[in-house]
């Protein structure tokens, strides 16, 4: 089909965009083209350097601070846009182009009312008076079936939940009635029963004014939920663009494959019968409000529990509890058949080696001032007394099971990829030789491929050592990949224990059905599939 | 209550028991110093029997903590005492009440930071927004380098160059800022304004630096550009996105200056021969005048205490996240 050229909104030629990086220039788009009709839904995925939001903010002719563009041209209706100077560039922004950033919790000033907030871009050009666009976003609001509509402009952005915020944004961003709107991983810091709201609120939005949009995120599921077509970006270059369900059925290179080879990864599920870890009738809280319920939850021997929830659903706080940084209120921690003293004083020193942590944030989980081998080797001076040569041997073994080598020795954290710095936070629990591991959302912050890695050699670690895990994760691919055992956690409270494919197969508690059908698939139609059901 | 009427009444609570602590402080510390008024006054050849009379008579002979009782249950009530000074030997009692001496001192030393402060800072707060709103250009640049050198000099050096250019080599102001109750206003103005400057001088590079780095923080937020992907211009990303984040900081460094002024001039005091509470302190100190030295440390507290408590409420009214809870 030939398209006619008043029908093309956006045609981005051959750009170019470099970044400033230690002292000098390095290329972030290399040479991207994109061309997106009136109305079009484009989705851009990859993984977390590939260029996605620099290419999504060189549609409106913006490059962060420290990035230029060096070649390649932005046509936006006929107007270069790279051309322009600051000033003209600016009567596009908010009115002609919106976007939707990524933290809707960042986004939004603290110190201005969300309405005034969601008017700013329409009342400052003109295009309507100040009552007129109040009441519009009220009418926004109420499209995208936020609660009390016409009051909670009135909020300020903490006053409000983090679903909510991202359909204000929204709201926002259609309140001059744009030709474009940039979303950038709108739904990637929600929870997966928040993003099915506001996935299916922003799709119905942007039909209905028949705006074009350009969908970034790195979720392959979630963007055949938005988009017509889908183009691959790696390393700033394309790798190939489709129609969406030409890209899901039968993706022609082997990285697009590759992307969501997480979810092909699972465990051959096994019951254990010797329970290592168990917290019974737990109770915390942090000072007067309280986060956990009588939690009870059996962790068997050499095996893998998932314990799975929303936000807010006391998963860290469990985890907290079982490494004695936060007392309980009630209820008792056993390991291997004792009771553990509650707080972290008190437990002695092999109590401590053999429950170890791994955190979701490893940047911030390691001290930017210490080398690889000092990390690594800490707990063996700590809890095993190694030092000399005994202690460099077992650092070098350790670094073999992370399966890196020894060049990574004299390495700081900052030299480190995500991955890489990750796997130093598992050698440096594996160092402990202890039999438990808290995972407290350690794939998380990981593109796919990585986290892919990380977890095979999680499950290695297991079979090797017999290590058991206590896994906590949002998401349902990684219980999948991982998991034994689930336990399913909602407003501090266990929904439910129990084998993986009883967990998973229905029937299901009420709060069970609602996340896991809330999980995108990659099937197109998948949302309006749920939502008529749901209906 | 609201929540933040209580943090406020909080806070106060905590600095009157700053206060205290610090009464308590200064008491002993002054105890600290070496030899006593009667020593001072009588000199060395009196005998040890004339030294003892005078204390008594003075009741500096009761042990410590009694005279702490003493001074705090009278400052309380609002007497903060009589000076020792003016009660020498010849017998004739020519003291005068502590809060008589300070009074005018202290009104000479609010008048001249007040005047300082209403120059210096709505100009480093100008300078500020200004300087991060074309930062790293070269007006920026060259209100940095300014503002560091005369930060950089001492004040003593600032307040004689000031009196050589604008008082010698150009005759605009006095380079006496000799003034008492009679001085008409204008004239008070003016006698002033040499010791206003170099004071302004001073303090602005830092609440300046403040306000520029404050603003520059928050520059990188993702509410700032998605205010630009919104179309605001630079200077309403700046006034209108920034500031209102950014005046707890500010506030801080601003509470910290005026302080300053108030506590801190002694030495411009002393240069232009400016009878401020400094120079009072200064005096009673080499006297040994107890109740005067204390009154004017007790004075200086308070001045900490009050303006700091102004920037945290500052920073807290500010703040939309403790104004307005969830």
């Amino acid at each position: 089909m030939s398209i006619e050229h008043n029908d093309v909104l956006l045609e981005m030629r051959n750009v170019h965009i470099e970044g400033f990086a230690d002292e000098q220039w390095h290329p972030i788009i290399k040479g991207v083209d994109l061309t997106l009709k009136r109305g079009q839904v484009l989705g851009v995925i990859g993984e977390s350097g590939a260029g996605k939001s620099t290419l999504g903010l060189a549609a409106m002719g913006f490059v962060r601070p420290g990035c230029r563009f060096t070649q390649g041209t932005v046509h936006f209706n006929g107007t270069e846009l790279i051309a322009l100077s600051e000033t003209e560039k600016r009567a596009f922004w908010g009115t002609r182009i919106a976007y939707v950033a990524q933290s809707a919790a960042a986004a939004f000033n603290p110190a201005h009312r969300l309405i005034d907030q969601t008017c700013e871009a329409t009342v400052r050009a003109g295009i309507s008076s100040r009552d007129e666009s109040r009441s519009d976003a009220i009418a926004l609001y109420e499209s995208l079936q936020l609660p009390d509509a016409s009051n909670i402009g009135e909020r300020y952005p903490h006053q409000v939940s983090g679903g909510q915020l991202q359909r204000v944004m929204t709201a926002m961003a259609m309140s001059s009635r744009p030709d474009l709107i940039i979303f950038d991983e709108p739904t990637t810091a929600l929870d997966v029963t928040t993003q099915v709201e506001v996935l299916s609120a922003m799709r119905k939005i942007v039909e209905h004014y028949g705006a074009a949009a350009i969908y970034i995120t790195h979720d392959l599921a979630v963007v055949a939920q938005m988009a017509d077509d889908i183009k691959v970006l790696r390393y700033g270059e394309e790798v190939e663009e489709a129609e969406t369900r030409v890209m899901l059925e039968s993706p022609k290179e082997a990285y697009t494959r590759s992307l969501w080879s997480v979810r092909a990864l699972e465990k051959t599920e096994e019951k254990g019968e010797d329970i290592v870890l168990s917290m019974q009738g737990i109770d915390a809280a942090y000072g007067s409000s309280k986060v956990l319920h009588n939690v009870s939850i059996n962790l068997p021997r050499g095996k893998t529990v998932a314990v799975v929830g929303e936000s807010g659903s006391g998963k860290s706080t469990a985890a907290r509890v079982i490494t004695g940084l936060l007392p309980p209120t009630a209820g008792t921690v056993q390991f291997n058949g004792e009771a553990l003293p509650s707080g972290l004083k008190s437990r002695t020193q092999s109590q401590l080696q053999r429950i170890q942590m791994i955190y979701q944030m490893a940047d911030t989980a390691m001290n930017p001032r210490q080398t690889v081998d000092e990390i690594i080797g800490r707990p063996l001076e700590f809890y095993l007394g190694l030092s000399g040569a005994a202690r460099e041997q077992r650092v070098l073994e350790l670094l073999t099971m992370i399966e890196l080598d020894e060049s990574f020795l004299d390495r700081y954290p900052s030299e480190l990829s995500g991955g890489q710095k990750q796997r130093v936070c598992i050698a440096r629990a594996l160092a402990a030789e202890p039999d438990v591991i808290i995972c407290d959302e350690v794939t998380s912050a990981l593109d796919q491929i990585v986290q892919e890695g990380i977890l095979q050699l999680l499950l290695r670690l297991q079979q090797e050592f017999g290590i058991s895990y206590l896994f906590i994760t949002h998401d349902i691919a990684t219980v999948k990949a991982i998991s034994d055992e689930i336990v399913v956690m909602y407003q501090g409270e266990v929904v439910e224990q129990g084998l993986k494919s009883d967990i998973l197969s229905p029937p299901h508690p009420a709060y069970t059905e609602l996340l896991l059908s809330s999980v995108p698939e990659m099937d197109p139609d998948w949302l309006s599939t749920l939502l008529k059901e749901r209906a | 209550m609201h929540p933040v009427l209580a943090t406020i009444l909080k806070r106060l609570g905590l600095g009157v028991a700053t206060l205290f602590v610090v009464s308590a402080i200064i008491f002993s510390s002054i105890s600290l110093l070496p030899g006593d008024f009667g020593e001072a006054v009588l000199g060395q050849a009196a005998t040890t029997e004339t030294v003892a009379a005078f204390r008594k008579e003075l009741g500096l002979d009761k042990p410590a903590p009694v005279r702490y009782l003493d001074w705090v249950s009278s400052v309380l009530k609002g007497d903060f005492g009589t000076s020792f000074s003016g009660r020498a030997a010849s017998g004739v009692d020519r003291s005068r009440s502590v809060a008589e001496l300070i009074a005018p001192r202290l009104k000479n030393t609010l008048f001249l930071a007040g005047v300082t402060a209403i120059i210096a800072v709505p100009l480093a707060l100008l300078i500020g927004l200004t300087a991060a709103l074309y930062r790293n250009s070269l007006y920026d640049r060259g209100v940095n380098a300014l503002t560091l050198t005369t930060i950089s000099m001492p004040e003593f050096f600032v307040a004689y160059i000031l009196i050589l250019l604008l008082s010698s080599l150009w005759p605009v102001f006095p380079s006496l800022a000799n003034v008492d109750a009679s001085t008409e206003f204008g004239e008070r103005l003016r006698r002033i304004a040499l010791p206003a400057i170099t004071l302004t001088l001073v303090i602005v590079a830092h609440m300046m630096r403040m306000t520029r780095a404050a603003i520059i923080n928050l520059l990188a937020s993702p509410y700032i550009e998605m205010a630009l992907l919104k179309g605001a211009s630079r200077s309403e990303v700046i006034l209108k996105h920034a500031l209102p984040n950014a005046w707890a900081p500010i506030a801080t460094v601003i509470a910290f200056n005026l302080a300053y002024l108030v506590v801190g001039v002694v030495v411009v005091e002393v240069v232009f021969v400016y009878p401020g509470i400094g120079q009072l302190m200064v005096d009673s100190v080499t006297a040994r005048d107890t109740p005067v030295v204390q009154a004017c440390a007790l004075i200086f507290a308070s001045t900490y205490i009050v303006l700091n408590l102004i920037a945290d409420v500052i920073g807290i009214v500010t703040n939309p996240r403790l104004l307005h809870p969830r």
